[in-house]
């Protein structure tokens, strides 16, 4: 399966910010959040097409999320995620003495996960954390 | 009998618009104007009962049941009052005065009031404390800015109104809008795409669309009164309103930020490029930055969230003041949530410090990194938690949430959320700024009175009555024990 090595971005987007609003157990809060924007050239290099689903990972753990083609290419090698329990799942924590995680900037690696399913909030509440939602 | 109030000021982002239109019928946000995008969705889906929580919620085995709203206070004021180390989280996005009943609370139980700038601007206030900021009022920037520089911020999508209303596209009595010259420029590019496209199918070739970035500044740019850069990791929505763009490689920041303060004091560099932007371009920049009237930089979290944090925006610091010994510039950190500048501020004049303030030895104590909440949480030190407003379980690290969900948690918001989802105790309650007035605090440190537009489900209370409940109850269950 082919691995790329990227460099994770998280922030926000208009329609995570709009969808929030209609609730985060809504499905167009997961359609917008639970996201990863790849380059083009680089979905092309992980031989994937839009929609497909892929796994983000770093050293604090892994997710899988939908992949989007970025419409703010070219940044190759660099993927974007929209602020949310998917991608917080795998920000770094470490403060450096500042109080503040590492929420941008991040090593990841991506590769296709075309048998896994992207969880729902639930799913990926219990599943994580062992406490029913 | 359908009403409109005027003058409503927008409970969302720092910007905190004030213009905002409502008409409710019946106790139904039916419309909204002057709004964004957010705020719209937010008007007219606040009352969804699908999304809210309408009654106080207890875990028993495992599960949340309803309970009744003395019994919430009871259970919520028995845990804070058995901890040793709570932690009090959020407040962004409440009122000034349900604040100030907090620190209280924090106070009472010994515990560490901590506010979401921690996971935001926290990095900005340290640098800020370090060094100063030269800043003013958004006013002043919308009459007199003829350069704007959005650093690592992506208005457009975190903040849609700001460029309108502050900025490159405000009528100002000094300023002009540029917003004519960006519609023409935007017909111009659909022109082009649409003649590329039509191109494309007659050569079968791509023809691509004439950049807003590249190796110097364009000769227009010079024509504009109102300038307005981008400067970014990756070509933002708000990239492409700008009058140029500069892409600077990840983590990278303060790179760029030093090398313009060697240019911006006529110094040279002996490299071809630095963070991946050509040096030539980096001098257009510079001149760009000496040669303005009045410039502003917005920086937003890209800079505090990446490598380097507070010294990033120190180095943004010396860069603007280094900018004020050959023009006027100034600074504004772009702050996210509608009153997480309140938040700082209360915290500020009760306790001394902005976030991140430590009651556990009865005296107030700041130092983040031990005392901010995802250190405390990473080290697994609170025994209990409170978060009101906020949503941590769905932004912070997961150790940290572990962390925080293994503990006794008590949740205050009006909507269903991953934190609510998570937490032992629930309290319904009202949207500050819709069904509860307020005081917010906008990213200028302007104080704007929130509105009440519409009256809350049945039985919610606001924050600072739940916060007051919760605070009688500690009280008298402390006094017991001092008593027996």
């Amino acid at each position: 399966m082919p691995k790329i090595r990227v460099t994770l971005l998280s922030g926000r987007t208009i329609d995570q910010g709009t969808s929030k609003e209609y609730g985060k157990l809504s499905k167009e809060y997961r359609e917008n959040v639970a996201v990863c924007e790849i380059d083009p050239d680089d979905l092309k290099e992980l031989g994937l097409r839009e929609n497909a689903n892929v796994k983000v990972s770093t050293q604090c753990g892994s997710v899988v999320v939908v992949a989007k083609d970025s419409k703010r290419a070219p940044h190759p090698k660099i993927v974007y995620m929209p602020y949310g329990l998917w991608v917080n799942l795998i920000v770094e924590p470490e403060t450096h003495g500042t109080g503040m995680p590492s929420f941008k900037g991040i090593p990841a690696e991506i590769e296709p996960a075309l048998k896994e399913k992207v969880l729902t909030l639930p799913q990926l509440l219990k599943q994580t954390f062992g406490k029913d939602p | 009998m359908m009403e409109v109030i005027r003058n409503v000021t927008c409970p969302i982002c720092g910007t905190l618009c004030d213009d905002l239109e409502v008409t409710v019928d019946k106790n139904v946000v039916v419309d909204v104007k002057n709004a964004c995008a957010v705020s719209e969705a937010k008007f007219l889906n606040f009352a969804n009962p699908a999304h809210r929580n309408l009654k106080p919620l207890i875990r028993k085995n495992g599960a949340l049941e309803e309970a009744s709203m003395e019994e919430a206070v009871k259970k919520s004021a028995q845990i804070l009052a058995d901890s040793s180390y709570p932690i009090l989280y959020g407040w962004s996005c409440t009122s000034c005065e349900a604040i100030r009943v907090g620190i209280e609370l924090a106070e009472e139980v010994g515990g560490v009031i901590d506010n979401t700038s921690t996971v935001c601007h926290g990095p900005s206030i340290l640098s800020i404390q370090n060094v100063g900021i030269p800043t003013c009022t958004l006013g002043q920037i919308r009459h007199r800015a003829d350069l704007i520089v959005y650093w690592a911020s992506d208005p457009y999508s975190a903040h849609p109104r700001h460029i309108e209303r502050y900025t490159a596209f405000s009528e100002g009595r000094f300023q002009e809008s540029e917003w004519e010259h960006y519609v023409a420029r935007l017909r111009g590019i659909l022109g082009k795409k649409r003649f590329n496209r039509a191109s494309e199918r007659v050569l079968m070739r791509e023809v691509s669309v004439p950049p807003i970035s590249g190796q110097k500044l364009p000769p227009e740019f010079e024509t504009r009164r109102r300038k307005l850069i981008v400067v970014d990791v990756r070509k933002t929505r708000s990239a492409e309103l700008a009058d140029f763009f500069v892409q600077v490689e990840p983590n990278k920041d303060f790179e760029l930020l030093q090398a313009l303060r060697l240019l911006v004091r006529d110094d040279e560099l002996e490299v071809d490029e630095v963070a991946g932007v050509p040096i030539g371009l980096l001098e257009d920049v510079a001149d760009a930055l000496v040669g303005c009237s009045f410039g502003v930089f917005f920086f937003g979290v890209g800079l505090t969230m990446s490598s380097g944090k507070l010294q990033n925006i120190d180095a943004a610091i010396a860069l603007t003041k280094d900018l004020n010994y050959r023009t006027k510039f100034v600074i504004m950190p772009m702050r996210g949530h509608f009153n997480v500048a309140g938040a700082n501020i209360v915290s500020t004049w009760q306790t001394g410090f902005p976030f991140a303030v430590d009651f556990s030895q009865g005296f107030p104590r700041y130092n983040p990194g031990e005392t901010s909440v995802v250190d405390i949480l990473s080290r697994n030190e609170a025994d209990a938690g409170l978060v009101i407003a906020s949503d941590p379980v769905s932004n912070f690290p997961r150790n940290a949430v572990q962390n925080l969900v293994k503990n006794p948690l008590i949740a205050i918001d009006p909507v269903v959320s991953p934190t609510t989802m998570m937490a032992d105790v629930v309290f319904p309650c009202a949207f500050v700024g819709i069904e509860d007035e307020g005081t917010a605090y906008r990213m200028d440190r302007v104080p704007l009175p929130m509105k009440k537009v519409a009256e809350p489900p049945r039985g919610c209370l606001s924050d600072k009555e739940i916060l007051q409940e919760i605070l009688r109850e500690v009280k008298r269950i402390k006094r017991k024990e001092s008593e027996s």
